[in-house]
């Protein structure tokens, strides 16, 4: 903790207090769906309007606004999962537990969304639904993970111990993410290789990286938006009992 | 950091290295199998299966598609090392052309012919407009022509 300059170091200290980060959210909560309407209609805008059409694929080419950032989405959730695991696993911080299993819901939806969307492009271009190569296989699995988890988390009722269990999954899990990653290098695949996330230049043109990149960021922010939301109710749940909900609730009614 | 946490982080550390060993192991162990399909070079050298169905992939060599009747179609697959020609009949995805990558399942016949049942297009990791594609066509061939 010595690397982590003492203002964070008390702002995350603050945020590890659930009242605080229940009132911190609710004050974030506009800015942030202020923030993700800009970037995504900026971003479909740019995308499905001013980008131009591809060389070889024409207009359907278009399904990569959604398809490649929910498939980065679906890897980064699930890191945020396993580390917030880890952190839960480690310090015993409730608020992890509650960051990690409030993230598993929306990265199934991100690796739903990559798989469909990838589907329907592929009937077209490549001529088949599905195919079972490396790199489809893993993320169907990854999908797989996501509910995994979802379910386990359900299927104990005593939350602490629950999210011990999950944290231990999803750490487990975390092996898949760098053969996602890796897939479409390691093994022949059907799935072309990475575009955007090499060392190399992207081999994309620059028309079509902005908006790409735009719909990545606007992604990040639905998942801080649909992971607080969750997150508040999970905390309030939780904590049924202390006295910062019922107080809060009490005014609620009040007034 | 307390001596409990510190054996949980390092707990934590172990199982994950463990699970990333033994996938890594298992992963080589079946790398064969995960392999979507075979290039043209081993199927030329032999290491494909003789009469079995597999898959097979390659840029399809300009200039060698021919249609001899009907939806016949033969053309050469090529990994720039070593070439092979396939024949199918039926009808081809959109992205298939000269110069692409394909997939293609089926089978050798006795000349070493692959035929194939079932041919997809793999596409590549290439975005552009398709003037940005013209011009840089022009430039090869103009470099091409000093």
């Amino acid at each position: 903790m010595f690397l982590v300059p003492g203002f964070i170091e008390r702002f995350l200290h603050r945020m590890a207090s659930p009242p605080h980060f229940y009132a911190i959210t609710e004050r974030l909560m506009p800015w942030l769906w202020g923030i993700f309407s800009l970037l995504l209609l900026s971003g479909l805008y740019s995308g499905l309007f001013l980008a131009p059409p591809d060389y070889q694929q024409g207009e359907s080419y278009r399904i990569i606004f959604i398809h490649v950032p929910s498939a980065w989405m679906s890897l980064f959730i699930y890191s945020v999962m396993a580390m917030a695991g880890a952190i839960a696993l480690v310090w015993r911080i409730k608020l992890a537990e509650v960051v990690a299993i409030s993230s598993a819901p929306v990265g199934a939806g991100f690796t739903f969304i990559a798989l469909v969307t990838g589907s329907l492009w592929g009937k077209p271009m490549w001529g088949t639904w599905w195919v079972w190569d490396a790199r489809l296989t893993s993320e169907l699995i990854l999908l797989f993970l996501y509910l995994g988890v979802i379910g386990l988390y359900n299927a104990i009722d005593d939350k602490r111990s629950a999210s011990r269990a999950v944290a231990i999954l999803a750490l487990v899990g975390v092996v898949n993410i760098p053969i996602i990653h890796y897939s479409v290098e390691w093994w022949s695949t059907l799935h072309q290789g990475p575009t955007v996330t090499k060392l190399d230049k992207p081999s994309i043109h620059v028309s079509m990286l902005i908006p790409l990149l735009i719909m990545a960021v606007a992604f990040k922010f639905y998942y801080l938006i649909a992971m607080l939301q969750r997150a508040k109710t999970e905390v309030l749940v939780r904590e049924q009992n202390a006295q910062w909900v019922k107080s809060m609730t009490e005014q609620e009614l009040a007034s | 950091m307390k001596p409990a946490r510190r054996q949980r982080l390092m707990l934590i550390g172990l199982m994950v290295a463990g699970v990333g060993l033994a996938a890594g192991f298992a992963l080589k162990s079946f790398n064969e199998n995960l392999m979507y399909f075979f290039s043209t070079t081993d199927v030329a050298d032999g290491k494909a299966p003789n009469d079995a169905l597999f898959r097979i992939g390659g840029l399809v060599v300009k200039g060698s598609v021919e249609r001899p009747q009907g939806l016949l179609v033969r053309f050469k697959l090529t990994d720039f090392n070593k070439d092979v020609w396939v024949e199918y009949t039926g009808i081809l995805p959109d992205l298939f052309r000269e110069g692409q990558g394909i997939v293609a399942r089926g089978r050798l016949n006795g000349q070493g012919v692959f035929v194939a049942e079932e041919v997809l297009a793999k596409h590549d990791e290439n975005y552009m407009p398709p003037e940005v594609a013209s011009s840089l066509k022009n430039q090869s061939q103009s470099g091409a022509g000093q």
